[in-house]
């Protein structure tokens, strides 16, 4: 068992992350932030707590998405559907996709088309926070990562925050 | 998370977590038919055919709506017209059907007990959608549906179920789902028409005074005069029967709450429900309609789910 991020290394990377987007968002009322059910949303809740902490007066938009219904193994693992919330028309705005871990790409995947199901976006990106290289299944990159780690296929990676455990970290076990 | 059964054919054989897991799947489903897009892509591998030998409007539609919202493809079967006929028996008819590569049979019959008859007969995943006057599974989880969404919760809740219950399939299926999840009912009507054993079997409370159950309950579920499984008098006449059970709008304007009003359809205008109680705004009976879609897409996406693991 290894800690890839410590409590007080994740708050820098989280801080880094949202820096990065309002970095790259010339046009905040334009761009929304939108987390992955059900792991995804709490990067994304502490996300968009950072920028709206940058930028009290932000215009960006904050929703989330559940991808259940959109998965390519629903016969072979069922999964319990959460939560879809997006309170906004996504056409023709800047899409953020959020999620904790990239691996095969196969969620995003399932997210991209879940996402085309609520409008055309004017552009679509990916912020991760842990990018597991080298083990891609689709041709899936991301364009924010909290931080690329090399692992193989029977490790695992647990990302823990406070809302379901004792502290923030992550681990690979 | 999956379903204790391979099929649906009555409420009677779910577990309470199985109606959980149902309801709570037909809340994400009810969001994806707010969508510009109200679609998933879940069950486009799946072909499932539609059974019908009795009539129906709503319930035809509205499964092959959650059908086609899931992406399955689908068959519609209405026994007049077919070869049923010419005498094809039920088995010879689905075996036909099954031998083309269908996944899911969505089945009404007249006869009670049709679908656990096939059920034991074939290797696809059956839903019932009206057996008889045995059970209508899919219309007890939409009006428990229908309910939660209004109460929050139905554990407590007071719901009179009142009219027909002896040769209602829609009386029973809620019965089972309101005690297993852990409702109040009372049961009202004529005496000629609530089995004498209905304290006993399922330990509810019977009224013959519909007034006095309107004023006790949370939810009033009216159920249909079924006229065509009615071949005795059991009532004399409609117009009495609406003059001494039918719900009337100074009946709901005494009580000293507001009380929601319930109808599984086709309703019979005049009869167990005036129509100013139909259309007025206690009453959530296109609420309801609008339910059944999402709960039939959660049955249908469920089962599908187990269906498949089961053969790999």
């Amino acid at each position: 068992m290894k800690t890839i991020l410590t409590s007080t290394q994740l708050a820098i990377t989280i801080k880094r992350l949202a820096h990065q987007i309002l970095e790259n968002c010339p046009d905040p009322a334009n761009t929304c932030l939108i987390g992955i059910q059900p792991r995804g949303i709490r990067l994304s809740n502490r996300l968009i707590q950072e920028i709206r902490a940058i930028q009290p007066r932000t215009a960006m938009k904050y929703g989330v998405l559940d991808i259940t219904f959109y998965r390519d193994d629903v016969r072979s693992e069922l999964k319990v559907a959460n939560q879809t919330d997006i309170p906004f028309s996504i056409e023709n705005r800047k899409v953020i996709l959020v999620d904790d871990v990239l691996y095969t790409g196969r969620t995003i995947r399932a997210a991209l088309d879940a996402l085309m199901d609520f409008g055309r976006p004017a552009q679509v990106e990916l912020c991760v926070l842990i990018d597991r290289r080298f083990s891609r299944e689709l041709p899936i990159q991301p364009d924010y990562t909290g931080k690329s780690i090399d692992s193989i296929v029977t490790q695992k990676v647990q990302v823990s925050w406070t809302e379901n455990s004792e502290k923030d970290e992550v681990i690979l076990f | 998370m999956r379903l204790s059964t391979k099929h649906l054919l009555g409420i009677r054989d779910l577990a309470s977590s199985d109606i959980q897991l149902i309801l709570d799947t037909a809340t994400q489903f009810k969001e994806v038919l707010q969508r510009p897009v109200k679609k998933v892509p879940s069950l486009r591998d799946i072909t499932i055919v539609n059974l019908f030998y009795e009539n129906s409007t709503r319930t035809r539609i509205s499964f092959e709506l959650a059908e086609k919202r899931l992406s399955a493809d689908t068959i519609n079967f209405t026994a007049s017209g077919s070869s049923v006929s010419k005498g094809e028996t039920l088995l010879d008819t689905v075996n036909n059907i099954l031998s083309m590569k269908v996944d899911m049979v969505v089945m009404r019959h007249s006869a009670s007990g049709a679908p656990h008859f096939l059920a034991k007969h074939i290797p696809a995943a059956i839903v019932n959608a009206g057996d008889g006057i045995n059970e209508h599974p899919t219309q007890a989880l939409l009006d428990a549906f229908s309910i939660r969404e209004k109460l929050g919760s139905l554990e407590g809740k007071k719901v009179a179920i009142i009219g027909d219950i002896m040769h209602s399939r829609v009386a029973l299926s809620n019965l089972y789902l309101l005690k297993k999840m852990g409702a109040e009912v009372m049961v009202a009507g004529p005496p000629t028409l609530i089995p004498t054993y209905m304290k006993e079997a399922f330990d509810v409370q019977v009224e013959y005074n519909v007034e006095k159950a309107l004023a006790w309950c949370d939810v009033a579920n009216v159920l249909r005069i079924q006229l065509e499984r009615q071949n005795q008098v059991l009532f004399s006449s409609l117009r009495e029967y609406n003059l001494a059970y039918g719900l009337k709008k100074d009946m709901l304007a005494k009580l000293d709450k507001e009380i929601y009003v319930m109808h599984p359809g086709p309703i019979n205008r005049g009869v167990e429900l005036d129509s100013d109680v139909a259309d007025s705004g206690q009453s959530i009976i296109l609420q309801q309609v609008e339910n059944g879609v999402a709960v039939r897409m959660a049955v249908l996406y469920l089962l599908a789910g187990r269906e498949m693991t089961a053969q790999s």
